[in-house]
């Protein structure tokens, strides 16, 4: 690949592919795949504040609706809500390391998900909160490998 | 670390105004998933669109590797067949043994209902099948509950027909792509099926759980009358589902009902079968009697 082609698609790419993990061919009986493309959008907004625009959250959420099943405009809600706030926490917090950022990925990760359930209750559909604990506790916990997945593809993108 | 300074952009007033612009777009971009959402719940046809165009573009990359997971899966219960064989061969001998003369009894049944039938002169519309289609993947990620079956409005499928199996009931279709089509599954919370018992034909209703396995309360108030290891089939009450179709088996009995185990697992669900919509059969109400008559009161 183009070497320039190469620096700018890596992080949009790797986002796509995330979302489109719930195209694997499992037939799942309960939510348990967690959200990939949150969560490497999340590795590399965190990883490199300034790459993305505050809005790019959006369109990065509405290609996740087209896959996820979840009600359209959920994500493109949620993920620019996300967005936002980490934007907010970024003015606050200049100093930070890695646990910081790993407790804001996982707020994230469960505002996304809780909010997820909210929107699918209100658009006529049901469940509990119960429903979505085990995905959140395996998501959460692999939030790390996201940021090593997103630290190594870094590296990879911008070699020379 | 401290972080990089380009989102203090300090006193250009340039760099101010397009962080501010970004700032708006986000906040933009935010409300406009709130109104898609809003017309999403009003008018879902719109957006079922664009999603049976995705679907129909990406079903090939789940098509491909569900044979390996279903060859994956069914390896291991292979292989966990080989453990107890001896007594499983018994405890299945017995049971084909208990099972013979209930079957013969069966068959008689069945051609005594036949003749009742023919006799009341109810003529049943048995739906035919639409296609046959494989399921290739699920929203795992999502607490809703569909599965993507690789056939489409270009086999006549419309949104509403039935799904089953060979084994029991998945679900109904929600929306048509031209190839692909999403099934709402029984197990999803939305999903609300009539049943009845097998045994007596207690009517009752299968609520989907949402982690994979269903709700089944009695329509009668009173004490729980379901026991454990009940079998559950479609009543046909309100159409859509034909009448007869395996839903599901209890498993475990609380206060209220039973919650009961899909006869169709979704893990090994391979082909699927879709079924026009059920319609009940038309009988005519009973004929109303003679008015009484006012005189006859007094």
């Amino acid at each position: 690949m183009n070497r320039k082609l190469r620096a700018r698609l890596t992080p949009t790419l790797s986002v796509l592919i995330g979302s489109a993990m719930t195209l694997a061919p499992i037939i799942a009986d309960a939510p348990m795949l967690p959200p990939f493309g949150l969560m490497m959008l999340l590795a590399w907004r965190l990883m490199r504040p300034e790459y993305w625009k505050i809005w790019a959250a959006a369109p990065f959420g509405l290609f996740d609706d087209l896959l996820s099943g979840q009600p359209p405009g959920s994500a493109v809600l949620l993920w620019s809500l996300i967005f936002l706030a980490i934007e907010a926490v970024d003015n606050r917090l200049v100093w930070r390391d890695y646990w910081q950022d790993w407790a804001i990925a996982a707020a994230a990760i469960a505002f996304a998900l809780t909010g997820g359930l909210v929107l699918v209750l209100l658009s006529g559909g049901g469940g509990g909160l119960s429903l979505i604990v085990p995905q959140l506790l395996i998501s959460i916990l692999l939030y790390p490998l996201a940021a090593r997945i997103a630290a190594r593809l870094d590296r990879w993108r911008l070699a020379i | 670390m401290a972080l990089s300074s380009q989102r203090q952009p300090g006193y250009s007033r340039r760099a101010r105004y397009s962080l501010f612009a970004a700032y708006v777009a986000a906040v933009a971009c935010a409300v406009l998933g709130l109104l898609l959402l809003v017309v999403s719940v009003i008018d879902p046809t719109g957006f079922g669109a664009v999603r049976g165009v995705a679907t129909d573009a990406t079903a090939p990359v789940s098509a491909g590797g569900r044979g390996i997971v279903r060859w994956v899966g069914s390896a291991a219960d292979e292989i966990g067949a080989y453990f107890w064989a001896g007594s499983k061969n018994k405890a299945l001998s017995a049971e084909v043994a208990a099972s013979r003369p209930k079957l013969i009894e069966a068959e008689a049944l069945a051609r005594d209902n036949l003749r009742l039938k023919r006799m009341l002169k109810l003529i049943e519309k048995h739906p035919d099948v639409v296609a046959t289609a494989r399921v290739v993947s699920s929203s795992a990620s999502s607490t809703r509950r569909y599965a993507i079956l690789t056939a489409g409005r270009s086999e006549g499928l419309r949104s509403g027909q039935p799904v089953r199996s060979s084994e029991g009931l998945i679900g109904r279709i929600v929306e048509t792509g031209i190839l692909t089509s999403r099934v709402m599954m029984i197990v999803d919370p939305a999903s609300v099926v009539p049943v009845r018992r097998l045994t007596d034909g207690m009517p009752a209703i299968a609520t989907g759980r949402g982690d994979g396995g269903v709700d089944i309360r009695p329509l009668s108030a009173g004490r729980n009358p379901f026991a454990l290891k009940d079998i559950f089939v479609t009543s046909g009450v309100g159409g859509i589902y034909e009448p007869g179709i395996p839903v599901a088996m209890a498993v475990r009995v609380d206060t209220e009902g039973a919650i009961g185990r899909p006869f169709a697992d979704p893990d090994r669900l391979d082909f699927a079968l879709i079924q026009t919509i059920f319609v009940a059969p038309d009988v005519a109400p009973p004929a109303p009697g003679p008015a009484p008559d006012p005189a006859d009161a007094q």
